[in-house]
């Protein structure tokens, strides 16, 4: 399969921070490469280099086939880009804004009507077209931008961060989008994010990236194999005695005892969890609840960098693990 | 083509982006109005200058504070555009940066003189310009003002991180290149002091006023310097800003 990004030593250095440490990734064609972790981690810097906003410090890299350092104008031309931060003039209209950016990509006069057409049906947004940005929402700011990153039929998209700050349905939308675009388009999708969901949802493959450095790579599913299996937490009275009856009669190797609470690692949660209810019942010991963990991307990133990947948020991880914020180190 | 094409495309905007905002035109017109009429007035009767109406000898250097205030002050669009954000889709695109300098000054430049334009309809009906075709003999010289000013701008919001201190500096630019201009009064060894007449002539505003104020009063006016010295000296001017201006935007981390 031909390798439409490809890195080598890729690295770039503010002072005395190394914000990409070496990096070295492939990127194959028509496939959604995440890369995953928190703010600061270096996943922006890893794109400005690529899009060629931002030289590397050494070591160098090719986008579809171009040096990023000596052919920045054919890089540019080939790929497109949804920025972190907003990036539309809010002044000029939806349609203004798209037509702006095939001009300056040197789209064809005679094609650009349709093509911009075709963007904002593709996200939806035929009807505000003509409306000045400032009246848009902020997700619809967004669909305009990936929209307008399709214009000039760029071969490699880059979005960074595509669904921060948006409220869960219209992130779901924007997931939606990103799904169809690939299955419609001859297209190579490489997206930065610290949502653990957004990255299990869209990527082929993800890479966790901390302080500048890979420490996994690989599809999601496999990125969670590794943990060996699901959790099962039981509260009961009787954990010490339900583990032993558990590892005789199920023959559970993993167990442990944790506050009171008894957790069990298996390898399929949901068929097992009826089982561990049935031996309690039968041996006559009370369950107070029991909780089936299966793992996400989120415990993956705290297996491989031992911390959570940030302090607060909706998908808090185990509730026991030592949270460092980043700030502090 | 690509680069035309982008260059255009970036004019338009600028230029669409001013006329959408009209409370800026209006509050564009105000100042040069109040220089006019009541600076304009009172200094008339106060003192004059030889045997001239000091509101015709006035109303060149108020068309040159329009240029240089308009044009300085629209130089902040660079800071609005990094602050918000655009100025990204624009560093990003595959056309050069010469394409995107001229692009931003082509459309500044539109911006600043339609205000002096207005600047110029107005004494055209009020009569202060006597000839109306004097109209088109101002505005090519209003032009070669323009560009040097606008890429000033450009080049000093370049350097400039926040919109407080583009204010707090264009302004400490302005008032100077307005003052010892001669706009208010004339820079002439017989009416100021020598020192005041060196300092002007390191002003590229000096000379645009002075082109259009030969243009304007004609017979009546005699010239610092002939016509032709005074325009290449403006176009000396916008040369070296235009080349600053595009290095300076064009500065890559």
């Amino acid at each position: 399969m031909a390798k439409v990004i490809e890195t080598v030593d890729l690295t770039r250095r503010f002072g005395q921070l190394t914000a990409v440490d070496r990096l070295n990734i492939t990127v194959d064609h028509r496939e959604i490469f995440g890369l995953l972790g928190p703010n600061g981690a270096g996943k922006t810097t890893i794109i400005s280099m690529l899009c060629t906003i931002l030289k590397p410090t050494s070591g160098t890299a090719k986008v579809n086939g171009y040096d990023i350092t000596k052919q920045a104008n054919q890089v540019r031309r080939s790929i497109g880009i949804v920025f972190q931060e907003p990036s539309v003039d809010d002044r000029l209209t939806g349609r203004e804004n798209l037509f702006m950016h095939a001009n300056l990509y040197g789209v064809p006069s005679s094609e650009q009507k349709t093509r911009i057409n075709n963007v904002l049906k593709l996200v939806e947004l035929e009807h505000r077209a003509d409306d000045i940005l400032r009246t848009y929402s902020s997700g619809m700011r967004r669909r305009l931008e990936i929209a307008r990153g399709l214009i000039h039929y760029p071969k490699v998209l880059f979005l960074d961060e595509p669904t921060i700050g948006l409220d869960p349905q219209t992130r779901d939308h924007i997931w939606t989008y990103i799904k169809e675009l690939k299955e419609t388009h001859d297209i190579t999708i490489v997206l930065t994010t610290h949502y653990m969901e957004e990255a299990d949802r869209l990527s082929d493959r993800v890479a966790i990236i901390d302080y500048g450095k890979i420490v996994a790579l690989d599809t999601p599913t496999k990125l969670k194999k590794t943990l060996q299996g699901d959790v099962i937490t039981v509260t009961t009275k009787d954990a010490q005695k339900l583990s032993t009856t558990l590892a005789e009669k199920l023959k559970i190797k993993k167990t442990r005892i944790a506050d009171g609470k008894l957790e069990l690692t298996v390898q399929d949660g949901e068929a097992f969890l009826p089982k561990v209810i049935e031996t309690a019942a039968e041996n006559k010991m009370h369950i107070e609840a029991v909780v089936l963990h299966q793992p996400s991307l989120e415990d993956v990133f705290l297996h491989y960098t031992g911390r959570a990947i940030r302090a607060e948020g909706s998908n808090e991880p185990r509730g026991e693990a030592a949270i460092r914020r980043r700030a502090i180190r | 083509m690509t680069e035309i094409r982008g260059l255009f495309t970036l004019w338009l905007r600028e230029v669409k982006r001013y006329l959408r905002d009209r409370l800026r035109i209006v509050s564009g017109i105000v100042s040069p109005v109040l220089w006019l009429f009541i600076f304009g007035t009172g200094i008339r009767f106060a003192g004059a200058i030889g045997s001239l109406n000091y509101q015709h000898y006035l109303f060149p250097g108020i068309v040159g504070q329009t240029l240089l205030f308009t044009s300085m002050f629209i130089g902040i669009s660079v800071i609005w555009d990094r602050e918000f954000g655009f100025m990204k889709e624009i560093l990003v695109a595959p056309i050069s940066k010469v394409s995107i300098f001229f692009g931003k000054m082509l459309g500044d430049s539109t911006d600043a003189l339609i205000q002096g334009i207005i600047i110029l309809l107005l004494g055209t009906v009020l009569g202060i310009l006597e000839d109306p075709v004097m109209f088109f003999q101002l505005l090519p010289v209003m032009v070669l003002m323009t560009f040097g000013f606008v890429s000033l701008g450009l080049t000093i919001a370049s350097f400039i991180q926040n919109l407080e201190s583009y204010g707090v500096v264009v302004s400490f630019v302005n008032l100077p290149l307005f003052f010892l201009s001669g706009a208010l009064f004339p820079v002439r060894g017989e009416y100021v002091p020598e020192w005041l007449q060196t300092v002007s002539a390191f002003n590229p505003l000096t000379y645009g006023v002075d082109a259009l104020r030969q243009i304007a009063l004609g017979q009546e006016w005699q010239p610092l310097f002939p016509l032709y010295y005074d325009l290449m000296i403006v176009v000396l001017f916008d040369i070296a800003m235009i080349i600053i201006g595009t290095l300076a935007l064009s500065r890559r981390k």
